[in-house]
């Protein structure tokens, strides 16, 4: 029997009620590159999380080495030799390399010695060719720098186990390519390793066995030889349910532009945006991590400045945008991120439902606010989104599912009668009964003559829901596919050759 | 280009050049100002507001607040004072039950705020409040003395230099090691940047948060007693009132940033304590009215934060442009 390193016995775990995953069981052999791959939400980070120790399994259990294994906190996965290269960077921008490598166990105990940190920090730094000084701030590097800084830092403790997630979201080309030498590297060492990523031809170019994630659940498990790209994409999207998880297309798209934007640029964000929305149109923007998508919607909405280009609203040059002429101009913005950035958690429903809109509930001059006029247009709202609460008043925003939370930052806008409407990430943690809803709100609103531009990093979303798609990478639009045109295997594999050839 | 280097260059180092104009303006409009005894003078002066901004630079490196140092000067120097009239304790045990004094309040702001999650601004408010009304409640708001022979102690000089810069001197040194050589010291700034991140990482983020509170309230007992002896060991209910804001001034003044994270207690908080006193000692040459010096201080305090938002959003800008696309040649 081969080496295994690590052995996850029907692990489920749920958040706030919903199971993010269910009975995963999986080996992993000692010195093998385990690929996990699975769509947005297929609980791929969840299950990563788990074995780093930050977050605890529902049920089930985990064997390192043979050994039952069921770490607390991310400490007790490091003392297990398991080291984890996070999506998002973890460094600390305002510390040193150095510092940044021994921040949790400094050499030397109660006093730092520096001497030994500098030389250890030097060896290791060399092990990855990256020739700066340790003491160097890491506000101060590159992207691509940090992720080799995480790396060696993930090192220091010389681990077993060593966790990739999402590792290349943040490097150009190059910087990759040195990445996957220094992950083969430290298989020779004998290193087990997870390496998850979105980038497909990366996973066939690097792992040697593959566990396919979809909705939480492995649809699909094997050696990565045995793998096509098309065998990984039919089993993370599962084919089979394709079709009835979007209602039909009822909207119209009509020849009126109501969104014109002609080279714009922001240094360093975006570069050179041209496109037009359409009334009655739902446009989908569709991009990687760090592509720009959720940027341009910010800079459209008047929250982030551009430096180039022309915003033309309803045919209406815009100078100077500001979310406040954005509200005047009937225009929406649902945020991705809605417990930060769309909610007053601590709010109560109707609070909620009514900030965008409560100055159209005033009276004109002493601007005293009609209560009941506003009341009965909540109460609508709330019947036409099938939002599920108990009372307006008393409920708060904070008790509700993402799904009905997510309902709210929706009927906020509504209540404004939005004529063009931004919504980043419609779907994101929320279950598939209510997407669908979601779904259906956004065609009836389109049909209705509203423009949507949605963004996600769910193609199958954006095939199943829009008109077009434009495609964004590294902040330009790169490609554009027509209604009818596209089939989300072809997108799929366009984006993802895009990123790889890059 | 060059123009961003040397704007960079400049944020980085607001405090030197601050604490250089305030010196200057002063020197060219009272040429008095400039002789070597005026100058121990006002460093004697920096002694009690340098030592409680060391103790509150860590705290706000945490991304913290305490705002109760204030109360600790007057109740950590009380206590011991109390003891001393009514049981005779020996000297050097009073000291000692000063510190911890300073320690057990830092302690009570530490459990509320890292157990108990609460805001520090509203737990050390609260701490703040409470102990100078337990102050008040033990000596019936009535003034206490040290004896003079005690008192006496501080006022020396070793080879010219008054006791209290000496003082002063050690604290520095002491808090600069702690934040450059030792692991917890380093932590700070960790848990300040990123809380979340710390603990991913596995720094015990608890332990660390609890220590610059701790270490804060010791500090504060200890720049107390210190101002204490110097004004002849007299504690009056109006003792350490209004500390809290020269001691918080002088962080930010020093480059600390109020979100935490950054900040450093050599050359910085020790450079914005001695601006706060030249800006003090100053006006008083100038004769400037009381009122009006409060005033100017204030603005000058004003103006130090504003640069430190300014700062914080020019980094931030540079930041968001580095984790995104490069730019074309």
């Amino acid at each position: 029997m081969a080496n295994i390193a690590l052995e996850i016995n029907d692990i489920s775990k749920s958040f706030f009620g919903v199971y993010v995953i269910t009975d995963i069981s999986f080996k992993l052999e000692k010195g093998n590159i385990l690929g996990l791959i699975g769509e947005n939400g297929a609980g791929k980070s969840t299950l990563v999380n788990i074995v780093g120790g930050i977050h605890q399994v529902d049920k089930g259990n985990m064997k390192l080495f043979g050994k039952l294994y069921a770490p607390k906190t991310p400490r007790d996965a490091l003392e297990k030799h398991i080291s984890f290269v996070h999506q998002e960077l973890n460094l600390f921008p305002n510390l040193s390399i150095a510092d940044n490598i021994f921040i949790e166990k400094y050499p030397g105990g109660s006093v730092i010695k520096h001497s030994e940190m500098k030389k250890r920090t030097s060896e290791m730094l060399k092990w990855v060719d990256l020739d700066i000084s340790p003491s160097t701030l890491i506000e101060k590097l590159s992207p691509g720098q940090r992720q080799l800084v995480e790396i060696v830092k993930c090192m220091r403790i010389n681990p077993d186990i060593i966790i990739f997630d999402e590792p290349t979201t943040s490097l150009a080309s190059k910087e990759t390519e040195r990445l996957f030498k220094l992950i083969k590297k430290l298989k020779s060492e004998g290193k087990t390793i997870i390496y998850i990523s979105h980038i497909l031809t990366d996973i066939k170019k690097i792992t040697d066995d593959l566990v396919v994630l979809m909705d939480g659940k492995i649809t699909d498990s094997g050696k990565t030889d045995d793998f096509s790209i098309n065998r990984m994409i039919k089993s993370m999207l599962g084919r089979d349910i394709m079709g009835r998880k979007y209602p039909d297309k009822i909207n119209k798209s009509d020849e009126e532009v109501v969104l014109k934007v002609e080279n714009l640029s922001e240094p360093g964000i975006i570069r050179n945006i041209n496109f037009e929305l359409h009334k009655g149109e739902i446009l989908g923007l569709f991009g990687l991590m760090g592509s720009g998508r959720t940027e341009l919607t910010r800079v459209l909405f008047g929250i982030d400045p551009y430096k180039e280009g022309n915003i033309y609203i309803h045919g209406k040059k815009e100078n100077k945008l500001s979310p406040e002429k954005s509200i005047k101009n009937k225009i929406g913005f649902v945020t991705e991120n809605r417990n930060e950035e769309g909610l007053l958690l601590e709010g109560n429903v109707a609070e909620n439902i009514s900030l965008v809109s409560l100055p159209n509930y005033s009276s004109k001059i002493l601007k005293f606010i009609n209560t009941n006029k506003q009341k009965e247009s909540i109460n609508e709202i709330i019947e036409r989104l099938k939002i599920k609460i108990g009372s307006t008043e008393k409920q708060l925003v904070r008790s509700l599912s993402g799904g009905n939370q997510q309902k709210i930052v929706i009927a906020k806008w509504l209540m404004n009668k939005p004529s063009i409407f931004f919504i980043d990430e419609p779907t994101r943690g929320i279950d598939v009964g209510v997407k669908y809803e979601l779904y259906c709100i956004l065609n009836k609103l389109a049909d209705s003559g509203a423009s949507i531009l949605v963004v996600s990093s769910e193609i199958e979303e954006l095939v199943g829901i829009c008109d077009r798609i434009l495609i964004m990478s590294k902040g330009e639009i790169s490609s554009e596919f027509k209604n009818r045109e596209f089939d989300n295997e072809m997108i799929l594999t366009a984006a993802f050759k895009q990123k790889s050839m890059l | 280009m060059h123009k961003r280097k040397y704007l960079m260059i400049f944020l980085e180092n607001i405090p030197i050049f601050l604490c250089l104009a305030i010196f200057l303006i002063f020197s060219i409009l009272t040429p008095k100002f400039l002789s070597i005894g005026n100058l121990l003078d006002i460093l004697t002066a920096v002694a009690y507001v340098g030592i409680l901004a060391v103790g509150m630079t860590f705290v706000i490196i945490t991304g913290g607040i305490d705002l109760s140092v204030g109360s600790v000067v007057y109740l950590s120097s009380l206590i011991p004072a109390l003891l001393i009239r009514d049981s005779a304790l020996s000297v050097p045990i009073a000291l000692i039950i000063c510190l911890l004094v300073g320690a057990a309040i830092g302690a009570i702001n530490a459990f509320f705020i890292v157990k108990m999650k609460m805001i520090p601004f509203l737990v050390t408010l609260c701490t703040m409040v409470g102990s100078r009304g337990l102050a008040i409640f033990l000596c019936n708001s009535q003034v206490v003395k040290f004896p003079r022979e005690i008192t006496n102690l501080s006022i020396g000089k070793i080879m010219g230099i008054p006791l209290p810069i000496i003082f002063l001197a050690v604290v520095v040194a002491i808090a600069f090691f702690i934040q450059e050589k030792t692991p917890i010291g380093r932590q700070i700034y960790a848990i300040g940047n990123n809380i979340e991140v710390a603990r991913k990482a596995g720094i015990n983020t608890e332990r660390v948060a609890a220590f610059a509170y701790i270490i804060c309230g010791i500090f504060a007992a200890l720049g107390g007693i210190m101002s204490v002896f110097q004004m002849g060991g007299v504690i009056n209910a109006s003792a350490g009132e209004g500390a809290e804001f020269q001691a918080i001034a002088a962080v930010v003044l020093g480059g600390a940033s109020l979100s935490g994270g950054i900040g450093s207690v050599f050359p910085g908080t020790l450079l914005g304590a001695i601006i706060i006193k030249l800006l003090n000692v100053g006006l008083i040459y100038l004769g400037t009215d009381m009122y009006f010096q409060n005033i100017i201080s204030a603005l000058i305090i004003l103006l130090a934060v504003f640069i430190d938002s300014l700062k914080t959003s020019y980094i931030y800008k540079l930041g968001r442009k580095n984790i995104r696309i490069e730019e074309q040649k």
